[in-house]
């Protein structure tokens, strides 16, 4: 006889905007978590590009979460991770196929990488850290902020890449004829060189708002 | 003090059958879903883009026809869609007179498989035209067979003329380092693109070789009204 499963108690309200900015900026994928590299660096190397697989990943990584979510009670913990592989490959599956009906040339210029996001690691993550522990708005408003975290930080490395590599961005001229790009900008290298800009710019705003709200208090105090 | 949860009885099979098969079974509807709404959109997509590719390498063409090589060694119309090898596609100027005929050639190229389609213009016994369908190698680097103009120029007239006896070629082509071209046959390669553009040459060069001859005898079938 199959045992009752007693209340979850992750399903405590959350709030949804938090779930959303979190992956945004404060547990952004690319830039924090440094997870799901291969396409980030592969793929970047034009904004277009880099916008496709972000969009594509935050399909994957919304639906899969829901899809978790959604059946966390009827999947044991013993073949919790063969049954969420299966989900997010079927999702990626679907992308693939829908990307090819939107545009050839959009799957050609993504390749392999577009069924290489079924072993994007921090979908997987989020599935077995997240939407396996909670509800499904929750879920999907924890993959949406992820998605999205994901969306900008390819697309500013993408657009940082083509400016600087081909001298154009989303295909539009944006210098004279005579523009002799950087090639390496759009390499792989040149992925792991603008990446390291952005953490690097990124981090030090973060650290300069860290010090001003340690200040502020203090400040505050002094006056007084 | 510390507490710990309620441990959970271990699952019995019947329930990790039952939801690793509910599962396989929605994910297979929906996947199996997703490609029957697709395909026909991605069948279209692929021959419109082919279309293109065809009018691109045989300026001038404003209608083509497929034809895929039969065993007996004859031409034979195939459907708009049709896939796979042995096809040719043949162009026609709005007369509805034949241009010349588009084909496709492979060949490993620096990183994977490259794919280009070639325009045959029989009546100028040379290729008259190439178009990249499919190329992974490096970005900046090898994927200037693409762009590289000059690279692309050698394609606008490429002597692909056939020895007295019609069997192969007069002069086979060959690629030749930058700057060494002397002859109508030669291909000038890249310079820093030399693997790919050394690829491109010879895979046209092998296809030429063997597809020219053919379609020289099969004019009469390409050139039959539809």
């Amino acid at each position: 006889m199959e045992q009752p499963i007693p209340p979850d108690p992750t399903d405590a309200p959350v709030p949804l905007g938090e779930e959303f900015r979190k992956g945004v900026w404060r547990q952004n994928p690319t830039f924090v978590q440094v997870l799901g590299m291969c396409p980030a660096l592969a793929v970047s190397n034009s904004a277009r590009n880099a916008l496709a697989m972000g969009l594509a990943t935050t399909f994957v990584l919304v639906a899969s979460n829901v899809a978790v979510s959604s059946l966390r009670r009827f999947i044991p913990r013993q073949v919790r991770i063969t049954t969420y592989v299966l989900i997010i490959a079927s999702f990626v599956t679907i992308v693939d196929y829908l990307i090819q009906a939107i545009s050839l040339d959009l799957h050609r210029a993504l390749g392999a990488f577009i069924s290489l996001i079924v072993v994007n690691c921090f979908i997987l993550g989020r599935a077995e850290a997240f939407a396996s522990t909670h509800g499904v708005v929750p879920s999907f408003f924890d993959g949406l902020g992820m998605g999205a975290g994901f969306c900008w930080a390819l697309l500013s490395i993408g657009a940082v890449r083509e400016i600087l590599g081909s001298g154009t961005l989303f295909g539009v001229q944006l210098f004279h004829d005579g523009f002799q790009g950087a090639t390496v900008m759009l390499l792989p290298s040149g992925g792991f060189f603008t990446m390291a800009g952005w953490v690097l710019l990124l981090n030090a705003v973060e650290q300069r708002r860290s010090r001003r709200a340690a200040a502020a208090p203090l400040a505050a105090e002094g006056a007084r | 003090m510390t507490g710990t949860a309620p441990s959970l009885p271990p699952p019995s099979a019947w329930q990790m059958y039952r939801s690793m098969v509910g599962v396989g079974l929605v994910c297979g509807l929906l996947v199996v879903t997703a490609f029957v709404g697709t395909a026909p959109i991605i069948r279209r997509n692929r021959a419109e883009a082919l279309q293109r590719a065809v009018l691109q390498v045989l300026p001038g063409a404003s209608s083509t026809r497929s034809f895929r090589l039969a065993e007996d060694g004859h031409l034979r119309p195939a459907g708009a869609t049709a896939t796979g090898d042995q096809l040719v596609h043949a162009a026609y100027d709005d007369r509805s007179r034949l241009i010349g005929v588009a084909v496709e050639a492979q060949g490993l190229g620096y990183q994977d498989v490259i794919r280009v389609l070639y325009g045959y213009a029989p009546a100028r016994d040379a290729i008259v035209g190439l178009h990249v369908l499919d190329s992974r190698d490096t970005p900046g680097l090898g994927d200037r067979i693409e762009t590289d103009p000059e690279f692309l120029r050698n394609f606008e007239h490429l002597d692909v003329a056939l020895s007295d006896d019609g069997a192969e070629l007069a002069h086979p082509i060959a690629p030749v380092k930058r700057g060494a071209r002397t002859a109508s046959w030669q291909v000038d390669t890249i310079t820093g693109a030399t693997i790919s553009s050394t690829a491109v040459a010879t895979m046209v060069s092998r296809s030429a070789a063997f597809w020219v001859p053919r379609i020289r005898r099969e004019l009469a079938a390409l050139e039959a009204p539809e």
